[in-house]
């Protein structure tokens, strides 16, 4: 069996930046890939706007995986493409599968979990009607017309407001399509704001909050749906109905972190994140297993990915050559206005200062971030404005976690908008 | 005029005057990116387009305009993007085919091997 210091699972931005890290840190380091290249889901993302925080540029997804990429080419880093990873067991066996080795087994001190996510499909959603063709995943979408060359349709609703599907709508209208409307269920959208004005205001696309699909029509293939406004309980407002006639339907609502290997090995996992609870080196409830990007937490913007996915590598790799540490523990939580806080674990004996991660509940303004101990308010930052769709975080600087009295809280408190 | 700035994602409100064609005031912005951005909101929008062409053997290149085009143009460019053929291989950054728009060139923000 061949023994490696560091296996990445993934071989996307979250698991090439976690591979250079860990590599550069002296650790011997695998990437697994499942798919012919490495770059993961970047390489359909052919828009631009990656970057900006890190690059200081507006790259577009390709152009940012091969920053990482030329990285992991300079390396001796080894990169296993089209194979899949079949199972992760709690000792550190990786079991895979390819077309020239058939099913092998391989041995890592450390693993990083870099598996990232996947759409929440049509299925999710329980809409009445029947099941013809012409609906999609707007990824898959994606994937047809950046990455295949073809177009799924020439008339188009959008059913959700994530940021792939705002993408989607410009994408196909440039390419032709008509795009009827994006429907949304929520009073907010959950994509970014530019995302709002550069591919569907530019447009004319129209976007409906509070508005879910009541039904999809067509046999062989999907030619309508109808529409209608909700009310506070997301129950249809009758009379308020919209009938669109249409030859595609694309869906973007969420993404969900893909953890079955996580799961398998035991590991434990965070309900509102739907990922690994992890400390602040992104090790999980697993000594020497970490994770990263997302398949931890569902990020808005990939250069989190790679900042978060650096924590890791560097993690791993010191588990690898050197072990653990004896732990002191305490946990976060979700206060306020706060839907969920990463990591949920502070470890008190490693250095470093903390970067709580979080996402808030509804949109506000003017509003105050507070990390807070019992009845102590430890930090306090002032926000502009909050929105759901967008993640936010808080830095806890190195003097104040190695104090840590007891278990802290983000909350926050504004005016809603 | 409110406007959304798009240059990065916090997009910030920002409220422009205007009167006669000239920009009076920028109020809102954070960041000398978003005042220039107003600027030339309000007088002629311009965005980056990116989309892809078809190599010969019928593979994708993702491509953009180097600097951002006319808004009013879009359409007009994606129409002499689609006629556009490449030839492997193709390396991120070169130019796929110059003066797109005004003096702008089309490049390439993919690798296509041979």
């Amino acid at each position: 069996m061949k023994n490696y210091d560091v296996i990445v699972i993934g071989g996307g931005p979250a698991g090439l930046a976690a591979a250079i890290r860990a590599y550069d840190l002296g650790a011997e380091v695998l990437i697994i890939e499942r798919e012919e290249i490495t770059g993961g889901i970047l390489n359909q993302c052919i828009h631009n706007g990656f970057g900006l925080a890190r690059f200081k540029e507006s790259l577009s997804g390709p152009e940012y995986a091969a920053r990482f990429i030329d990285e992991v080419c300079k390396r001796d880093i080894s990169v296993m493409t089209n194979t899949t990873v079949l199972s992760l067991s709690a000792d550190k066996k990786v079991t895979a599968i390819n077309q020239t080795d058939g099913i092998f087994t391989l041995q890592a001190k450390a693993i990083i979990l870099a598996m990232g996510c996947r759409e929440r499909s049509k299925g999710a959603l329980n809409i009445a009607g029947t099941r013809p063709a012409g609906l999609y995943s707007a990824g898959s979408a994606q994937k047809y017309v950046n990455i295949k060359g073809y177009l799924p349709g020439k008339e188009v609703v959008i059913l959700g407001s994530g940021d792939i599907g705002l993408i989607m709508a410009r994408r196909m209208t440039l390419e032709g399509a008509k795009v009827h409307a994006v429907c949304e269920i929520m009073p907010y959208s959950s994509g970014l704001k530019r995302n709002i004005v550069q591919c569907l205001d530019d447009f004319g696309i129209p976007l409906y909050l509070n508005h879910t699909v009541l039904k999809i029509e067509g046999n062989d293939r999907v030619t309508g749906v109808v529409i209608a406004q909700v009310d506070k309980d997301k129950k249809p407002i009758p009379g308020t109905e919209k009938h669109f006639d249409c030859d595609t339907v694309l869906f973007s609502v969420g993404l969900i972190p893909e953890n079955e290997l996580t799961k398998e090995a035991g590991i434990e996992l965070c309900g509102a994140t739907k990922g690994a609870l992890v400390y602040q080196n992104r090790e999980t409830t697993i000594d020497g297993i970490f994770a990263c990007g997302n398949v931890l937490h569902v990020h808005d913007l990939v250069d989190f990915v790679s900042e978060e996915a650096e924590i890791a590598g560097a993690a791993a790799a010191k588990y690898a050559l050197s072990g653990s540490k004896e732990r002191s523990v305490v946990n976060t939580f979700a206060g306020d206005n706060v839907s969920y806080v990463l990591p949920q674990k502070i470890d008190k004996n490693i250095e470093g200062n903390v970067k709580l991660f979080f996402r808030v509940k509804k949109a506000l303004e003017k509003c105050t971030v507070k990390v807070i101990c019992g009845e102590q308010v430890l930090l306090e930052k002032k926000k502009r404005v909050v929105r759901p769709g967008e993640m936010e975080n808080v830095i806890l600087p190195e003097s104040l976690v190695s104090e840590l009295g007891g278990d802290i809280s983000v909350v926050l408190e504004g005016k809603e908008i | 005029m409110r406007l959304t700035c798009v240059e990065c994602p916090m997009g910030c409100e920002i409220e422009v005057e205007v009167s006669d064609g000239k920009v009076l005031s920028v109020k809102g912005n954070t960041c000398p990116r978003g005042k220039a951005y107003a600027e030339n909101e309000v007088i002629c929008p311009r965005r980056v387009l990116t989309t892809s062409v078809r190599s010969a053997d019928g593979k994708m290149v993702s491509v953009k305009t180097a600097f951002p085009i006319k808004k009013s143009e879009t359409f007009a460019v994606m129409e002499k993007i689609n006629k556009i053929t490449v030839t492997a291989p193709v390396k991120i950054g070169q130019v796929v085919c110059e003066n797109i728009s005004e003096d702008i060139n089309l490049i390439a923000t993919s690798n296509l091997n041979d």
